[in-house]
């Protein structure tokens, strides 16, 4: 009798952990994506939207802690907050009011910033369309199995969102980028979070497949601000990415926790505005997607059994140093040579003949004309 | 045969002219390369002076790279200080014959890629914040103007100059973090007589030089962080470790450059290396930390104190000037060095504290140095420096302006040449016809003028003139301008901060009063080794002016919209009172009978009575 409670107990607890196994192993492979990439965009210029500037960047540090590397972020920043000489204390920027959080940090690296943050700008990143010259740091290389976070701050309204003062980006121009993107195989799953006034309305308008997005205010509401600052002078933070922050600041990269939990992040009571996601686009269930897998850079490994074949080995070059020495000494040149420069020469583009050459040649040539035909013909050439 | 000449005179006279064309046309050379060659003027002289400006100690025969650092702290007269950090890595690699390298040990293989790609033989960037004060705080050592500077000397390989410097801007801007790639043709110049190469060469064809200054560029800790990645150690070693941006940014001044080009390797100089020079320099506000104290320490300046200088460095020094404190009545300084060094730098001869941090018994017991300068009078005057300028708009309205730049001299008896180089946005129109130059009242004509005008949208005016200014005066340069009209597309989005014009840069070898050091036997410091002498009794100095800030007439960008909205008002309260008027036509209507009027009337139908 013990031994057949002993017995059932012992096939139980090997059920139980096999179907644990086999759980993990799925999950393991269960998002097919391969490497993270993130687009962070502040739209807003002058000092008073100090916030926007800081929501992005406390993003920015949330997304580099939890693995994602420099080169594969595009910061996008329409103003210069740390080093503007309104902000009493220079290379930082705040978070919240106790100054406790510098979300600027010490090694940012900002890929647009200033007038280069533009709607056209903006587009042919995310689209790639790009000129051939643009470096690496400006590029979103990202591939068909790239997660790619997409955060947008600014002021908006209802369809719109405005960049820099001066120029709006509508939300039919957003869905079509997106959909450029997944006609290129630009992105495996994109979320796409937005914090503005009436941000609600910019992911209306989604149609590509696999779009998940998150906006911190319905259509008709406006995204409130979280707390002003005395001594710096404005408002730090908006009130949806702050607690987007808090929430954060608990996940580390090893850590379980799924869409579901994000959708949950700053309830009415705390943001006055009412969040909103859309996921009807998204083909996986958002329960099933982990934090990390946009936020964060964690490396799943593929095993492959097939054998891969190495080129031969590089062949050194020989140097030549020995036949082309020169011979003759340089020298360093003069920084004011000030009789070269009163002697010099102007440059001139096109060759013009010397003074008085053009008159000496008509001379010569009615002198000649006349000489040979007599003076009688000069009626008839003038 | 001569019958047909006489008979057609006026064909031959054709005939006549159309030979002569050919003849001229063929004249001309055909490609412009071969007529600039022609015109291209030699480089100078060269004398039996030793050109050794080799700084590097003598190295045997490995291709290993060197680097050194070096902070040099001056305090100035105000209290403020002024601390320069200058880290230079020396490559021995020779790019002039083409040669391809792929092994990179301390120079940085960002930079190693760029110079190869592009055909670089000398490269100058600089991003500064704040302007310079010479008559408060002397000269620097490598001035520089406010916002980015970026000027390129080109290998003579090099066949399409403009498209490689489009490139090599973009290229630029990624490494580091600026907007470089606003750099374009609308502003950048080809000088003609200034900005010489500092390095080694012999030729000098000016159509391999580009220029260019973006005024407003902004610097902060997301061009930092890239070039503290350059340095061998990067931030964690040596005398980067100071380089914390909180500290960096909160100062009156700060400028951090990076200059390339080619150097003697030895005295002979048969071959050259490459030599990158780092340098950043900060001038640091007394009263902005809020303390009481008049002192200085390196844990006040930088919050942080040295432990260990960078192990791949072969010399790291902190150089602290202590001319003026001769008997210690200028200020204290602690921990004492018994090290002390002389040097000539900017023709004068000052003295030096030397710190020398790869020797271990510098950081004492704690391990850790802190060098402490405590200020106490403010007694003395300083060296005023000889070469001074100033820039300003004059004028009112939005319409038509100014620009005067002023020259200072204050040598009592020598005049010496300066080149003004001036580069002026096409938008600002300058009528070149009232160009003056006056010095002491008296006009003062410019031996060499060079100027481009501008084309609009294409290209900038260049003015560059040489001025021999005279013993203690001031020389002033003026020129009227007008505003253009932008279209509206062009207006950046804050247009009425107003536009940026470049500072003017004034290139002058001014007389010294120290016998410079020409020919260099032993190691140099840094600081006194990076502007070329050819001379000894004179000294290249290199002088910018502020930048100008002009308000271009700006539309009302809300126009558009009040437009729109008027015009529909006025269409729909025009269009609709037409309307109304021609088709509506009017009718007569009962007014509705009251309550018990109404039933009465009911029961009266019911009776068959007609109604009321």
């Amino acid at each position: 009798m013990k031994i057949l409670t002993l017995l059932s107990f012992f096939t139980a607890y090997t059920l139980t952990a096999s179907v644990n196994i086999e759980d993990s192993a799925g999950q393991f492979f269960s998002s097919g994506h391969t490497n993270n990439w993130a687009v962070l965009v502040c739209t807003s210029r002058f000092w008073f939207n100090y916030r926007h500037v800081a929501n992005t960047l406390s993003v920015y540090r949330s997304v580099k802690r939890l693995g994602i590397p420099d080169s594969h972020i595009v910061l996008m920043l329409a103003d210069d907050m740390a080093c503007n000489h309104r902000n009493p204390k220079p290379a930082t920027v705040f978070s919240h009011k106790n100054m406790e959080l510098n979300v600027y940090g010490d090694d940012v690296e900002v890929d647009y910033r200033g007038y280069e943050v533009t709607v056209e700008n903006f587009l042919r990143v995310l689209t790639g369309r790009l000129p051939p010259s643009t470096p690496r740091s400006k590029r979103l290389l990202s591939d068909d199995r790239s997660n790619i976070l997409i955060y947008l701050t600014g002021h908006g309204g209802n369809g719109f969102l405005k960049f820099q003062d001066s120029e709006e980006i509508s939300n039919v121009e957003l869905a079509d980028a997106f959909e450029q993107m997944w006609q290129k195989r630009r992105y495996n799953e994109l979320l796409f979070i937005i914090d503005t006034c009436q941000g609600a309305s910019m992911y209306e308008r989604f149609y590509s497949p696999n779009l998940m997005a998150l906006a911190s205010s319905q259509v008709g509401e406006d995204s409130l601000s979280h707390q002003p600052d005395l001594a710096i002078g404005v408002h730090l933070m908006d009130r949806y990415t702050f607690y987007l922050l808090e929430f954060l600041e608990d996940i580390h990269p090893a850590s379980k926790t799924n869409m579901n939990d994000l959708f949950k992040v700053c309830p009415k009571s705390q943001c006055v505005s009412t969040p909103g996601h859309r996921t009807d686009l998204f083909l996986r269930d958002p329960g099933s997607v982990l934090i990390t897998d946009f936020f964060g850079s964690v490396r799943k490994i593929e095993i492959t059994m097939e054998t891969i074949n190495l080129t031969d080995p590089i062949k050194q070059m020989e140097e030549n140093s020995g036949n082309d020495v020169q011979t003759e000494n340089n020298t360093y040149v003069d920084q004011l040579p000030v009789s070269e420069i009163i002697h010099q020469k102007p440059k001139q583009r096109d060759w013009h003949p010397p003074d008085g050459f053009i008159l000496g040649l008509w001379t010569l040539i009615l002198l000649v004309f006349f000489k040979t035909y007599g003076v009688k013909h000069l009626k008839h050439v003038f | 045969m001569a019958s047909y000449w006489n008979r057609n005179p006026i064909r031959v006279f054709v005939f006549l002219i159309l030979t002569v064309f050919v003849v001229v046309r063929s004249n001309i050379p055909s490609t412009p390369g071969e007529g600039a060659e022609e015109r291209r003027w030699e480089a100078s002289q060269v004398g039996d002076v030793d050109p050794g400006m080799s700084v590097a100690p003598p190295h045997p025969h490995t291709n290993t790279d060197s680097f050194q650092e070096e902070l040099v702290v001056r305090p100035l007269h105000s209290g403020d200080i002024y601390a320069s950090f200058q880290f230079r890595t020396v490559w021995e690699a020779d790019f002039s014959r083409g040669n391809k390298v792929s092994h990179y040990q301390l120079f940085p293989k960002s930079l190693g890629q760029v110079i190869s790609k592009f055909s670089v033989r000398e490269l100058h960037i600089s991003f500064t914040q704040g302007y310079w004060r010479t008559m408060q705080w002397g000269q620097p050592f490598l001035p520089s103007p406010p916002g980015a500077e970026l000027w390129v000397w080109f290998q003579d390989s090099v066949t399409d100059v403009d498209g490689t410097w489009k490139e090599l801007t973009n290229v630029l801007s990624g490494i580091f973090c600026a907007s470089l790639n606003f750099i374009d043709s609308t502003n950048t110049v080809q000088p003609s007589a200034a900005f010489k190469p500092l390095g080694v060469g012999n030729v000098t064809d000016h159509r391999f030089l580009r220029y260019a200054t973006l005024p407003r560029e902004i610097v902060c800790t997301e061009n930092l962080t890239p070039w503290k990645k350059l340095l061998p150690c990067g931030s964690k070693a040596g005398l980067a470790v100071l380089l914390k941006s909180e500290k960096l940014f909160h100062s009156s001044f700060h400028s951090q450059a990076v200059h390339i080009r080619p150097i003697c390797q030895d005295q002979r100089c048969k071959s050259t290396s490459l030599e990158l020079r780092q340098t950043l320099n900060a001038v640091f506000d007394l009263h902005t930390s809020g303390q009481a104290k008049r002192e200085w320490s390196l844990f006040k300046m930088f919050s942080r104190t040295l432990t260990e200088a960078c192990p791949l460095a072969s010399s790291s020094k902190i150089y602290i000037d202590i001319t003026d404190n001769s008997q210690g009545e200028q200020f204290e300084l602690s921990p004492a060095s018994s090290l002390l060094s002389q040097a000539v730098v900017l023709g004068d001869r000052r003295t030096f504290s030397v710190y020398d941090l790869t020797d271990q018994a510098t950081f004492g017991s704690t391990r850790s140095l802190n060098l402490l300068i405590r200020l106490k009078s403010t007694d003395g005057d300083m060296l005023r420096p000889l070469l001074h300028a100033e820039r300003y708009v004059a004028g009112y309205g939005l319409q038509t302006g100014e620009i005067h730049t002023v020259m200072y001299n204050h040598h009592p008896y020598r005049s010496f040449p300066v080149l003004l180089l001036d580069s002026v946005p096409w938008y600002l129109r300058l009528y070149i016809h009232t160009l003056t130059v006056t010095s002491k009242g008296k006009e003062n004509k410019p031996s060499y003028i060079h100027y481009q005008p501008s084309k609009d949208r294409l290209r900038p005016h260049l003015l560059e003139m040489l001025v021999q200014l005279p013993p203690n005066s001031a020389t002033e340069v003026t020129v009227e301008f007008e505003r253009a009209l932008l279209k509206w597309t062009e207006y950046t989005p804050d247009p009425n901060h107003g536009f940026y014009v470049g500072s003017s840069v004034i290139s002058s070898l001014v007389p010294s009063t120290v016998a410079t050091n020409t020919s260099i036997t032993q190691e140099q410091p840094l600081f006194s080794s990076f502007f070329p002498c050819k001379e000894e009794l004179s000294y290249f100095v290199r002088v910018y002016t502020e930048p100008l800030l002009v308000n271009l007439p700006t539309p009302d960008f809300s126009m558009p919209y009040n437009v729109i909205c008027l015009t529909c008002t006025v269409v729909a309260v025009g269009y609709g009172s037409l309307y109304n008027l021609l088709t509506r036509s009017f009718q007569i209507e009962e007014p509705s009978p009251g309550l018990a009027k109404r039933i009465a009337n009911v029961i009266r139908r019911m009776r068959g009575v007609p109604p009321l």
